[in-house]
């Protein structure tokens, strides 16, 4: 790890201000951004930590919407989301303790690895992230693995969620890791089905349209008989072939589903 | 009633309080007064020629001591080999320079290229990223096979080829096994690989040089399995340091698995720059470090061929091994795949003739030696395999066809050079389907199918050879080191005893179970007894802890000095009664004679040893200190048969393991707690390699399972709750305790029975499957199913 200056704002808008700048850096729980600056992979002049930020952290929920703000941690979430009680669970099992203790939904969201369980949430939900400068949609939000719509030095201050009518997901895990090796969200609204993928794809987290459709036609693991995914764009590596995703990706979407009732 | 001390009780382990309280001596807690930190700067290419190093500008930087190259190094050995081979044509094993630093190459990624000595780990490191080096790619060779062809890159342009040796056992076997084979009524032939591993024991490796100027003592403490065999390579064979000037500590070790038994480069590297910088200098490795530079474990891709007659008896095997060495030779690691592999190849069964073909290949990888049960778990594993192979076959049950071919009589000597003293393999089977409940498995299998899961149930039985010895045939096998182990037992004034062992623990329990024995024999408290290890000014000239060896031939050195003890303290305690020697008996701490009410207690026969008032002078010394070499007359030779349960999930291939059961032979046993945690841990590390760890690099060299994001180390849900059982017991032959040794049993003999198992899910499920290569990740297992 090199030099860094600390910063520790009260407000958003002081976080903003110290933000501004060369190479400063937002610091949620530092559950990747402190391992890879460890790793000398990293090295921000500044990080401006959003922890101590009170109107950054919470869970509300009221007409229908949870209500998370961005320093939340993912135990917080796991203990306060149980108007959502799918949003809960994944927040309940991502990492270990310690992760879940430090790690915060603005700080996952942000980074958009391409494993993580939060995006897959945020997008299957229509969720949306709000942040200092403006609102944007989960479909608007991700941008490939690591890629976001945030511009430098904007903060996810808040992440609305519409609470469906059921959901669940159904994360398959790496065996070193234990990220998502495929993760698949659904949630079932008023207005249909919304799939989300996460660790399958070359592109980051995204939505199966066609199992969208049927099951938005027919809300039921018998639906998805017949559909596939192409392993074409899906990641291969050393824990598993392109192939092996495309189909846990249904093996999961059919268990969510089934599960989410 | 269990007893509650002496042999056969299972305190809890009295080191446990110091390390579950964090209260610990590690190699990082020790801190020297003045000591400066070493930033090893790593090559991040696998093979490449070092144009240059400029240093200058790294030397500049805040807080720098020195920098140091392999210039530095003119004059000074390479890391040496501790084991020579003689291949086939009766050559010696092809054996490249192992530099401290590298020498106008580099070999693999991780190989240390420069060092820096700096006033804080993290000016050193600083300082290294602004070496400039100049360094041109060359092409990487990691395959073993494709390092053999004509015209492959080579990692050592000094040797003729990348072929290490080509090692042939029994040679003479050769042409009689070769016939066996085209003669027989069957022949199962398997082709596998034994997946390389990377220990990643939870303390990673830390050195600390230290040169005294006053006297010009060389200390050095290291996180090592055997600190005496590190002063005498590196004192005798690199740095030139007589054994008197140069002092060896290894405190607190957490954990070695085989992998810090060897003496490296970190070591010999500290120890001189202390001295050249004239004071002490440290470096603790990371964990990024450690998956890069401490010694790998396996890597053997293995033809097997297994032939039986019309009856099933199995007549021959012939395997043909290639096995990695990585980039240079780490301490044993010729040993491994040849004296440790094929001496075990006839396994539990009495197969004839056997030939075993090992080719050792370099490869622009890390080093790889001895990882805990070196060469016997490949070898179990293989064998075991193939036996369940060729049950598939020919239509029966693999217990049976096991069994059939079990050896029944002993002594039984093996046609791969080693004698079985003892042995019972049925009874450990008998055991074995009374924990595992075979009867039941159809029932568990047929609910496991209700829920969407294949059950599958593996077997195999192991064996082993521990305590590796005698030293006079090891030597003519080609180790440069003798295998015995040392004690001196130092009994106090005022009872209390000291005993300085050559073992070395660092998680065994050494420090609670040794003491049971001294207390067995004298019959006087555990707690009078304190047991000192790993530090070459107290202890006599040891060969440390690997290959189970510490309670076969350390734990006997031990007894062997407190029989000396007891035979003297007889002789005081004649004196002090005015009765003959002969007619002295001890029992409970109590010298009494024979047929009369007289008696003395220990402590009176003690404080007489060293307060020689009433004392006789004439006949005896005052004092009661004894030590005793105890060199082994063969090896010991646990054995067991293992059972495992597992479900795959047919959709995804995920493996669960529902049941693993164990049940060994390690003759007698001292603690029996003991015992279950080093098979509970054995298992752990077995079914890792069944189902989790395998390390990986890429065609370039580059190590892609660096972290563990992507080496899958076992965590606890993924183990069951494990069913030991030990009662089977037939104890060794030639050691005065009877015992086998423990250590190393679960990870030889766990990973065939979680194949099998998996095999055995998958053909229940209509795969035609006959083998899938470890660790059964669940995308090579959905990729089997899918066949």
């Amino acid at each position: 790890m090199y030099e860094f200056e600390f910063e520790t704002p009260a407000t958003v808008a002081d976080a903003v201000a110290a933000l501004q700048g060369d190479e400063a850096q937002a610091l949620g729980g530092g559950q990747t951004l402190l391992p890879t600056m460890k790793q000398r992979l990293a090295s921000p002049s500044r990080l401006v930590s959003l922890s101590g930020i009170a109107e950054m952290s919470g869970v509300s929920a009221d007409a229908g919407t949870v209500s998370i703000g961005g320093a939340t941690t993912h135990g917080a979430v796991a203990a306060g989301a149980g108007a959502y009680p799918a949003l809960a669970d994944l927040a309940g099992h991502i990492g270990d303790p310690a992760v879940r203790n430090r790690g915060t939904i603005g700080g996952s969201l942000a980074n958009n690895d391409p494993s993580a369980d939060y995006p897959a949430a945020a997008l299957a939900s229509g969720a949306t992230i709000v942040t200092n400068a403006r609102e944007i949609a989960a479909d608007d939000f991700f941008d490939g693995m690591f890629g976001t719509a945030l511009n430098e030095g904007e903060i996810i201050t808040r992440v609305n969620f519409p609470v469906p009518e059921a959901a669940n997901y159904q994360k398959f895990l790496q065996p070193a890791s234990r990220f998502a090796l495929v993760g698949v969200f659904v949630a079932r609204t008023s207005d249909g089905v919304r799939v989300a993928v996460t660790g399958a794809s070359e592109t980051g987290v995204h939505r199966w349209s066609e199992a969208e459709a049927a099951l938005s036609a027919n809300f039921s693991a018998s639906a998805l008989e017949g559909l596939a995914v192409d392993a074409d764009g899906m990641i291969s590596d050393l824990h598993g072939s392109g192939a092996y995703r495309a189909h846990l990706v249904a093996v999961l979407t059919k268990r969510a589903v089934m599960a989410a009732g | 009633m269990p007893k509650d001390h002496g042999i056969g009780a299972s305190p809890k382990r009295r080191e446990d309080i110091r390390f579950l309280t964090g209260n610990g001596n590690y190699t990082d807690d020790m801190n020297i007064a003045g000591q400066a930190y070493i930033h090893f700067l790593r090559s991040d290419v696998a093979h490449g020629t070092i144009n240059g190093i400029d240093t200058a500008a790294a030397a500049a930087m805040p807080g720098v001591v020195k920098i140091f190259t392999s210039v530095d190094f003119e004059g000074v050995g390479g890391v040496p080999c501790g084991w020579e081979i003689t291949d086939r044509q009766g050559n010696a094993m092809q054996e490249p320079k192992h530099p401290i630093l590298a020498e106008g190459k580099v070999r693999y990624v991780g190989e240390m290229i420069a060092a820096v000595i700096a006033e804080t780990a993290d000016l050193a490191r600083d300082a290294a990223e602004a070496i400039d080096l100049d360094i041109t790619d060359l092409p990487a060779v990691v395959n073993m096979r494709a390092a053999l062809v004509d015209g492959s890159p080579k990692v050592h342009d000094d040797l003729t080829s990348n072929l290490c040796y080509d090692w042939g056992f029994v040679e003479e076997n050769r042409d009689a096994v070769d016939a066996a084979i085209k003669g027989a009524a069957h022949v199962t032939t398997l082709e596998l690989v034994n997946n390389r591993l990377i220990a990643n024991p939870m303390e990673p490796r830390v050195c600390i040089g230290d040169y005294d100027r006053s006297s010009g003592d060389s200390t050095l403490f290291t996180t090592s399995q055997n600190p005496h065999v590190v002063r005498l390579l590196m004192g005798a064979f690199v740095l030139g340091i007589p054994e008197h000037k140069l002092r060896v500590v290894s405190p607190d070790v957490g954990g070695g698995f085989g992998t810090k038994i060897f003496h490296y480069a970190e070591e010999a590297f500290s120890t001189f720059a202390a001295k050249v910088c004239n004071r002490a200098v440290k470096w603790t490795s990371s964990r990024s470090e450690a998956f890069m530079s401490d010694a790998h474990g396996r890597d053997h891709v293995t033809k097997i061929e297994l032939a039986l007659d019309g009856d099933n008896n199995f007549v021959a095997v012939r395997t043909d091994t290639h096995a990695n060495m990585g980039a240079y030779l780490s301490t044993f690691a010729p040993a491994v795949p040849t004296w440790l592999h094929g001496t075990l190849m006839a396994g539990n069964y009495k197969t004839p003739l056997i030939y075993v073909n090992v080719k050792a290949v370099f490869t622009n990888t890390v080093p790889v030696d001895a990882y805990r049960g070196a060469g016997r778990p490949e070898a179990t594993f293989q064998l075991e395999r193939v036996i369940d192979k060729a049950a598939i076959e020919l239509g029966v049950d693999p217990i049976a066809l096991r069994r059939q071919n079990f050896v029944t009589e002993f002594p039984y000597a093996t046609p791969v050079a080693v004698e079985y003293d003892t042995g019972d393999y049925n009874a450990t089977m008998d055991k074995l389907e009374q924990m595992a409940d075979f009867a039941g498995f159809e029932a568990r299998r047929a609910e496991s199918e209700k829920n969407g899961k294949l059950r599958g149930l593996g077997v195999n039985t192991y064996i082993e050879a521990c305590g590796i010895a005698p030293s006079n045939l090891v030597g003519q096998l080609g180790a440069r080191a003798g295998l015995y182990e040392s004690a001196t037992v130092r009994v106090n004034a005022t009872g209390g005893l000291v005993v300085m062992t050559g073992s070395h623990s660092h998680g065994q329990g050494h420090e609670t179970s040794f003491p049971q024995v001294i207390a067995e024999m004298i019959g006087i408290d555990e707690s009078m007894i304190e047991i000192v290890h790993g530090d070459t000014a107290k202890v006599p000239m040891g060969m440390g802890t690997y290959g189970s060896r510490s309670l076969a031939v350390g734990g006997s050195a031990m007894v062997r000095a407190t029989e000396k003890i007891i035979n003297k303290a007889k002789k005081i305690a004649a004196h002090l009664m005015e009765a003959s020697d002969a007619d002295i008996e001890l029992k409970d701490g109590t010298f009494s004679v024979a047929g009369t009410d007289k008696s003395v207690a220990w402590g009176d026969v003690t404080l007489a040893a060293y307060v020689p008032h009433n004392y006789p002078l004439e006949d005896i010394e005052p004092g009661l200190e004894e030590t005793a070499f105890y060199d082994p007359a063969n090896f010991t030779y646990p054995a067991g048969a293992y059972a495992c349960e597992v479900e795959v999930d047919k959709e995804t291939g995920q493996v669960t393991i529902e049941r693993m059961m164990a049940a060994d032979d390690f003759g007698n046993i001292v603690n029996p707690m003991i015992v279950d945690g080093q098979v509970h841990g054995g298992l752990a590390q077995g079914i890792g390699q069944a189902l989790l760890e395998g390390c990986i690099y890429d065609d370039d060299g580059q190590l892609l399972s660096a972290s563990f994001m992507d080496y899958a180390m076992p965590r606890a849900d993924d183990l069951p709750n494990f069913e030991v059982d030990h009662s089977c017991q037939t104890p060794c032959t030639h050691n005065p305790l009877g015992v086998k040794g423990c250590g190393e049993a679960g990870a030889i003999g766990s990973p065939p029975s979680v194949v099998n198992a998996v095999v055995n899910a998958l053909r229940s499920g209509g795969a035609d499957v006959t083998h899938v290569d470890m660790p059964l990740s669940p995308s090579r297992v959905w990729e089997a199913m899918q066949s």
